[in-house]
């Protein structure tokens, strides 16, 4: 299953490569772009870190002046991995050519407690590596890093968007008789939301016992719904990959599989260790159960944090390719600036749809999870 | 890159900060939401149901109505040819009746002309027996004015006597 992912990940990519080449026709901009991405993936599978993607990180510490680049045409991977990477700092635009930025405290506890931006970050003896990650400027070795990155406070401000929605949501339910008034405003646009996994909730996991994982399966697809969304919009609220972060769909992913796993009934666990199968199958049937049950979580990891990822990737090579063509003349440029946009408005369009439809496959899953666990003797 | 491995510090702060406001929501938020929803459409399912007994009802009760009605129907119509046949009955009864009466009548007139008759003929005979004597007193007082017939009468009276007396 994570195999047949990131395949189609790769693919993914590597259409956006090829667009984006086969407009270009040059071979070190296909150079620039292609090859740092399919190099992140092979490092991705792999694990270790390629130094190209090293290159990249490097210049994401530059902040990235347009001085600097016009020489050699923009870095396209590196804008990208700047957008869909985390950060120690919240980096919004250029105004006449300094960064503005919001900063972000680092956290880092390592023979006590230390707080400091990233500005300072030398004076506590702490300095960036390859990677873009706070080291100890002395041993190179990564501290426990706390910090409340670009990606954090996203998380923040949107579980406390959630939070003040839902509770006012609820708020109006309490304070209007229901049988007496239909909904309106707010609780009318979020009770469709958690009506439907509500029902869902109850078409998956039964009549028994779907009240208990309810209120689960709602946090779990507005929260994601929402992340997804702010994801979408480009400016600064949003715009952080928070849902194509690995280390997120991971956190949901294992709430599910403990979910799962901790409230499974005995048949369930009967399925797994004892199933009722031909003598000779008893050996393997475990084993093979057991990697499924494991094999769950990553497929929900994977399926969520690839599929956004893949889409923030996309529109950000149509917006990086009007940039890119400035210096071919006006005709090309601009015929390809109008073939970008359009292909940009299908792309955010298509993200919208997608945002909305991870959030629900990620909780149907869940549902039908948590069902399976809840499976009594017939 | 650290694209596929998850970062601590982020992994730190999702838990705490989705199982803070996943706690806060699952006490406070979704249960009172689904839970109102739920009564309303309860109500709503309720109501339904409530509506299609009522028609149900509503219906049973035409069928019984009609039913009713045409109950009625009949038996207006059998009080009605009850009626027409005790109206036969008695005006042929009255009819027998009157024939009845009629033939008495008609018997007892008869008797009575029958009488009538007797009488006046009694009477008529009794006249003309009183008539026919004065006329034959006046005729043997005219007959016996005369001698010679006043004789021969005695003579024919004596001779019938004494063939009378012969004969006896």
């Amino acid at each position: 299953m994570m195999l047949v992912f990131l395949i189609s990940f790769l693919l993914l990519q590597g259409s956006g490569a090829d667009v984006f080449s086969s407009a270009n026709n040059i071979a070190d901009a296909t150079e620039n772009t292609s090859a740092p991405v399919a190099s992140n993936i092979a490092d991705a599978t792999a694990n270790t870190s390629a130094p190209e993607a090293g290159n990249i990180a490097d210049a994401t510490e530059n902040t990235s002046a347009p001085e600097a680049t016009e020489e050699e045409g923009i870095n396209v991977g590196e804008i990208i991995f700047e957008h869909i990477g985390d950060e120690y700092e919240w980096h919004i635009t250029e105004w006449k050519g300094k960064p503005v930025a919001i900063p972000l405290p680092c956290i880092v506890i390592e023979n006590g407690v230390h707080v400091f931006t990233l500005h300072h970050a030398v004076e506590n003896g702490y300095t960036l590596n390859e990677d873009g990650k706070l080291v100890n400027a002395e041993t190179g070795k990564r501290p426990l890093d706390l910090s409340i990155t670009k990606n954090v406070l996203s998380l923040m401000m949107s579980s406390l968007l959630l939070l003040v929605i839902v509770l006012l949501t609820a708020r109006w339910y309490r304070r209007h008789d229901v049988l007496e008034e239909a909904p309106t405003g707010l609780a009318a646009c979020m009770e469709p939301l958690v009506m439907m996994v509500h029902e869902m909730a109850r078409e998956n996991i039964g009549e028994q016992d779907y009240r208990r994982y309810s209120p689960y399966l709602c946090m779990a697809f507005l929260w994601i719904l929402f992340n997804n969304f702010l994801g979408i919009l480009p400016f600064f609220p949003g715009g952080a990959n928070l849902t194509g972060n690995i280390a997120i769909t991971l956190v949901l992913a294992l709430c599910t599989f403990f979910t799962v796993n901790l409230t499974g009934t005995k048949h369930y666990y009967k399925e797994i260790f004892a199933p009722d199968v031909p003598g000779f199958l008893k050996p393997i049937m475990p084993v093979i159960e057991v990697f499924s049950a494991l094999m769950k979580p990553v497929s929900l990891t994977i399926r969520l944090f690839a599929n956004m990822l893949a889409g923030h990737i996309m529109i950000l090579c149509m917006v990086c390719m009007i940039f890119i063509m400035a210096k071919y003349g006006p005709l090309l440029s601009g015929s390809l600036t109008v073939v970008s946009v359009l292909f940009g408005v299908f792309l955010d369009a298509l993200e919208c749809l997608v945002a909305f439809i991870q959030a629900y496959v990620f909780t149907m899953l869940s549902s039908i999870y948590i069902g399976l666990a809840r499976a009594h003797e017939e | 890159m650290s694209l596929v491995t998850p970062e601590f510090g982020l992994l730190f702060w999702m838990v705490v900060i989705f199982g803070i406001v996943f706690f806060l929501l699952a006490k406070f938020g979704f249960p009172i939401i689904t839970s109102s929803v739920e009564k309303r459409s309860d109500k709503i399912a309720q109501s339904l149901k409530d509506a299609d007994e009522i028609e149900a009802r509503m219906a049973a009760w035409k069928v019984e109505q009609e039913q009713m009605m045409e109950e009625v129907r009949r038996q207006q119509s059998a009080i009605l040819k009850e009626a027409a046949d005790t109206k036969t009955r008695i005006v042929a009864e009255a009819k027998e009746e009157a024939r009845d009466e009629a033939g008495k009548i008609l018997a007892q007139a008869r008797t009575e002309i029958a009488a009538e008759k007797e009488s006046a003929l009694r009477d008529v005979r009794k006249e003309v027996a009183l008539l026919s004597v004065q006329v034959a007193e006046k005729i043997l007082r005219h007959e016996l004015s005369e001698e010679g017939t006043r004789q021969a009468f005695i003579d024919s009276l004596v001779d019938e006597a004494g063939k009378a007396e012969m004969r006896s």
